[in-house]
């Protein structure tokens, strides 16, 4: 039998019960449709994180003081509360690390903040001029802090742009305005621009000063709260991050690894695990939807048992002409996987309005990737093969006889 | 052409096994008209679902074209019939909402030796041959009377220019003057074409119009003779 006898055969089979094969198809089409647009908003936030910490900066390590912890676990608690680096630590990794481009030590603290008529309480930063090229911080007005601002303990301030818009949401720029920081006044120098997200400490909500002077004035101890490392390249990543445990080891005099009173995070690793979180949210949001695709599946296959029942007939005339059961099988198989093919197409076509439905009323970032496209069609026809093997089976193995005979 | 020595068919039902064919013999040779008579339920349909390789006997010997059936694979048993046999059947079974021609055709999709662009040429000339005027050939099946539809089953059943043409009760669902027709039909192709033809009919007077007429009664032969005095339509 010719594949184009076989598809002529199924048009036109498919076309003489066309209500039927509709409704069938659209139990498909809801299926695919809502697994593509269910991936899609996992598959946006996963895009959506790893463009954040794009944003970040690359190949940056970070030193924090506190006990080791699994990434993923527990990001955030635990550190910053104990203040076992300082900066003669960051001082030390410059120094005695190789490949090592920047080194940019940072202080953090709360305080409250207040201009006239407005006030806040926001993150205050501390930090040197290397902060910035490790942050790939970018400022709309104004200049970062010199090296000359941290040596002399300068006053002045850098400020996020959600904080200038909170403080000064009036002023079209804040440089050279005055700001009190627990009650010491500080003066505006720049302004960054704005990273969106709310990753690890990119927020938009915050303030720099220099590092000596949140050290004395802000903090009143020589603790630091993280030591940032941007490396050279990716792959040195992991050789710097076992020099610099060596190097800390050492410096605080730790024999035990189990002891150390430091935590090395490695972007990467943090990324890894944040999107593979992603991925899984994916993976049960496309699964919740498979579930529908499923019941897509189960009906093709009522569909196609029904057919064979109802077409005993010819199917006992087809093989009295010659037709051979791999004849008769393959031609209710395509039938069934032309109906999921159909029902993929027009599934893609509705996953991809629903997932541009969803990012302009739902505001979420949304994604349909050549990954689902695949899997859409992929999908589709593998689950017309499951669902009509069985009864195009059944079709191949009627007794030719009793089906002439079937009334 | 065909030889049938000992067949028996029996059928396994619930209770009892149930003796279909008991011993039947005989043979056919190439170019003959047999009509195989018989009231119903005698097996004449087992008997020509066995002839026409849709079957096996349970017991016996059935050789086609010098060929043991026994030993074919469903395979090379479809292709037997693809090739060699032609069947019309009581209820036509025609694919309704499809057009006379496409019908005519159907058997060609399985016949890998008929090659593409013949098949339309093939199918015009059977039902020229079946006397299907050509007017009605694009028609759809169901819009055609009872005469004509068995006049395209013939047609479809001639198409691949089969050694045996197989026809069961092919009239009982015709009124008598269509049924002489499709008889009259039967009789042209054998005279004027030389085909093989088995009539089955549980009707004496339908049986009269082929050259030989085997009588069969609870699965056995009764009488196999010559029919000398043919009914001419
Ligand atoms: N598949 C089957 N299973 C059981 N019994 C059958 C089957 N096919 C036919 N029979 C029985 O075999 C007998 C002969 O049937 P059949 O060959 O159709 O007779 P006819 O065509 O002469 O009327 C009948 O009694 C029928 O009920
Ligand atoms: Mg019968």
């Amino acid at each position: 039998m010719l594949f184009t006898d076989l598809l002529k055969e199924t048009v036109a089979s498919l076309t003489a019960n066309k209500v039927r094969s509709s409704l069938t198809i659209l139990g498909i089409v809801i299926g695919i449709g809502s697994v593509i647009g269910m991936i899609s908003v996992g598959r946006g936030a996963q895009q959506d994180i790893e463009s954040n910490f794009q944003a970040l900066g690359s190949n940056l390590l970070m030193v924090m003081p506190g006990a080791q912890r699994a990434v993923g676990t527990q990001v955030r608690s635990g550190f910053g509360s104990a203040s076992t680096l300082v900066l003669a630590d960051a001082e030390a990794i410059a120094g005695a690390v190789p490949n090592i481009k920047n080194v940019a030590p940072d202080v953090s603290t709360r305080k409250q903040v207040t201009v006239k008529g407005n006030n806040t309480n926001t993150s205050i930063y501390g930090v040197g001029p290397e902060y910035q090229a490790v942050q790939s911080l970018a400022l709309t007005e104004g200049s970062f802090i010199s090296s000359q601002q941290v040596k002399s303990r300068s006053k002045v301030a850098i400020l996020g742009p959600e904080t200038k818009t909170t403080l000064f949401p009036e002023l079209p720029a804040a440089v050279g305005q005055k700001v009190r920081i627990d009650k010491i006044e500080f003066t505006v120098i720049g302004v960054t621009v704005a990273k969106g997200g709310s990753g690890f400490g990119s927020s938009d909500d915050l303030i720099y000063v220099p590092l000596s002077t949140a050290q004395q004035y802000l903090t009143g101890s020589d603790a630091v709260s993280t030591i940032n490392v941007e490396v050279q390249s990716a792959e040195l990543m992991s050789m710097v991050q076992q020099q610099i445990n060596d190097l800390l080891m050492v410096r605080h005099n730790i024999k035990d690894v189990s002891a150390v009173d430091f935590t090395i995070l490695n972007q990467a690793d943090i990324l890894s695990a944040v999107s593979s979180a992603a991925g899984i949210f994916t993976l049960l949001l496309g699964a919740i939807a498979g579930i529908s695709l499923l019941v897509g599946g189960i009906g093709i296959m009522n569909m196609m048992l029904t057919t064979v029942t109802e077409r005993t007939r010819e199917i006992g005339l087809r093989k009295s002409l010659g037709a051979k059961n791999k004849d008769i099988s393959r031609q209710f198989l395509t039938e069934a996987v032309m109906l999921t093919f159909l029902g993929g197409l027009f599934g893609l076509l509705l996953g991809w309005l629903i997932a541009s439905l969803i990012n302009k009323f739902g505001g979420m970032t949304t994604a349909v990737t050549l990954s689902s496209v695949v899997l859409a069609f992929g999908v589709s026809g593998a689950i017309g093969i499951i669902f009509g093997y069985y009864p195009a089976q059944r079709a191949a193995r009627l007794n030719p006889i009793e089906a002439l005979r079937y009334e | 052409m065909i030889t049938c020595r000992h067949l028996i068919k029996i059928y396994k039902t619930g209770e009892a096994d149930l003796k279909v064919l008991k011993d039947v013999s005989f043979s056919l040779g190439r170019g003959e008209f047999v009509a195989i008579m018989g009231p119903s339920g005698s097996g004449k349909s087992t008997l020509m679902h066995i002839l026409g390789a849709l079957d096996r006997p349970t017991e016996g010997q059935y050789e086609f074209n010098g060929q043991d059936m026994f030993k074919l694979s469903d395979n090379q048993l479809a292709e037997i019939r693809s090739q060699k046999i032609g069947f019309v059947f009581q209820s036509f079974n025609l694919l309704s909402r499809t057009s006379v021609l496409r019908n005519v055709m159907l058997p060609l999709i399985y016949n890998p030796l008929v090659p593409k662009a013949e098949r339309q040429l093939k199918a015009q000339a059977a039902l020229t041959a079946a006397g299907l005027s050509a007017d009605r050939w694009q028609h759809l099946s169901n819009q055609l009377s009872g005469g004509q539809m068995q006049r395209v089953a013939i047609a479809r059943a001639l198409v691949n220019s089969p050694d045996l043409i197989l026809a069961d009760e092919p009239t009982g669902n015709l009124d008598s003057q269509t049924g002489e027709i499709v008889l009259n039909t039967f009789q042209r192709l054998n005279r004027r074409q030389g085909h093989t033809i088995v009539l089955i009919t549980h009707e004496r007077y339908v049986a009269e119009h082929a050259d030989r007429i085997i009588k069969i009664q609870d699965g056995q032969i009764i009488s196999d003779e010559k029919n000398f005095n043919r009914r001419i339509v």
